[in-house]
């Protein structure tokens, strides 16, 4: 599983990261957590609200930072699926 | 499974209790606010209010109580109402619009979708390469940061709502009119070429969608903490700024050496290059009209302060080339002096 954080290293990207990686340690997902800080390459995501988060390649959520019980069920979804 | 569901009603029931709770506590130490510095200081701690000392000391502890909580209030308030906004609905709502009214809708927009400066870089990439004409796109930039919720409930706070009114009414004109004029300019060559050859790709995900009231009411909280948190720096030196001007500054000092014909000119070629915040700007802005700078120069002071930043400009410098940058600033502050001379005439 290929997970990325989009944002230029503000806040809100650093505890996307933080709960992301407690929502992966949960969920038993050996995943390293890439970045993509550079503003051009995150529009070239279609996304214009960070931080977002990638999974595979495909934006699965933009703009917010949820709990950690909120992405295990994001990221759960999107491992189940794939 | 069914305890979360039997549940439910009552977590609804704490949640608007809790908020009730809170919107009262709030009211309540704001009523006290001015009550309680002038016991502190005037009973407990035995300064002579009346002395020029006390007076600007009381003037820094009640405005710095002031102002916090009415920041905080505001802007709970007004991310959770922008939680039902976002940038990806308002690109939708501009694509494909024409030039006129299309700006007067981008400034609109500007005010209420939710928008931090530090992505006008995607913003701007994404609604230009989404087909929405450069000027429409520039009237969202322009209007964003000049009518923000801070600078409009804090003038509410200071001088009442029709100068606050008249705030919204004249940033909403300069973003507009800006923008329209920009447009017209015929200014894409100065636009960094890769920006219309950037292709959008993925499916679109909306941030508003999909959102709980303890979701949103969690963004409220986290909002308070991160802006209070951001600007409390540039607030304090404002309001002690603000503090001398009060105490020592003769009054109509400003009235005598700041009305003249060039005054709004000279109020918004300093404020331009200066970068603080509404918050920052504003206890300045309340001494500078106590002291009798009329009303037109003082809004104008302010709305350069706000609109145009330095560090924003840095950021557009890799979309924009530096002819652009240049162009934009000088055409919204020419808007500014504009409204600023328009409103000493009729204020």
């Amino acid at each position: 599983m290929d997970v990325k954080i989009l944002g230029s290293g503000c806040r809100n990207c650093q505890n996307l990261e933080t709960n992301t990686a407690r929502a992966l340690r949960e969920l038993g997902i050996n995943a390293t957590i890439g970045h993509v800080t550079d503003e051009v390459d995150i529009i070239g995501y279609g996304v214009m609200s960070t931080p977002a988060l990638v999974i595979d390649d495909e934006v699965v959520l933009s703009g917010r930072v949820p709990t950690p019980d909120q992405l295990r069920v994001l990221i759960g979804a999107h491992h189940s699926s794939s | 499974m069914t305890a979360p569901v039997m549940s439910r009603p009552h977590a609804a029931l704490w949640r608007w209790c809790g908020l009730a709770a809170a919107a009262l506590a709030w009211a309540a130490v704001y009523q006290v606010n001015l009550p309680f510095w002038t016991w502190l200081l005037g009973d407990v701690v035995g300064v002579d209010l009346h002395s020029r000392l006390g007076d600007s000391l009381l003037f820094f502890f009640y405005d710095t109580t002031k102002i916090v909580l009415l920041l905080a209030g505001i802007i709970f308030v007004v991310t959770i109402l922008r939680s039902f906004m976002s940038i990806e609905r308002t690109r939708a709502l501009l694509g494909g619009r024409r030039e006129g009214a299309g700006n007067a809708a981008a400034a609109v927009l500007g005010v209420v979708t939710p928008f931090c400066s530090c992505s006008a870089v995607p913003a701007f990439i994404g609604f230009v390469a989404a087909g929405v004409p450069l000027g429409v796109t520039l009237s969202f930039l322009i209007a964003s940061p000049l009518v923000n919720e801070v600078a409009v409930v804090m003038l509410y706070g200071l001088f009442g709502w029709r100068i606050a009114l008249l705030y919204i009414t004249a940033g909403l004109v300069i973003a507009t009119s800006a923008g329209y004029v920009l447009g017209r300019l015929r200014l894409e060559r100065w636009v960094e070429p890769f920006v219309f050859e950037t292709r959008l790709r993925g499916k679109l995900i909306d941030p508003a969608q999909g959102l709980t009231w303890d979701d949103r009411i969690q963004m409220g909280r986290e909002e308070v903490v991160t802006i209070v948190r951001k600007i409390w720096p540039y607030l304090l030196v404002g309001i002690a700024l603000g503090a001398v001007i009060h105490g020592w500054v003769p009054a109509d000092w400003f009235a005598d050496h700041a009305n003249g014909p060039f005054g709004v000119p000279i109020a918004v070629g300093i404020g331009v290059p200066l970068y603080s915040n509404a918050a920052g700007v504003m206890p300045l802005v309340e001494a500078l009209h106590d002291k009798g700078m009329q009303m037109g120069t003082v809004l104008a002071f302010m709305m350069s302060v706000v609109a145009l930043s330095l560090p924003e400009m840095i950021l557009l410098r890799r979309v924009l080339k530096p002819r652009l940058i240049a162009t934009y600033v000088g055409v919204v502050a020419t808007s500014i002096v504009a409204i600023g001379y328009l409103f000493n005439v009729i204020l």
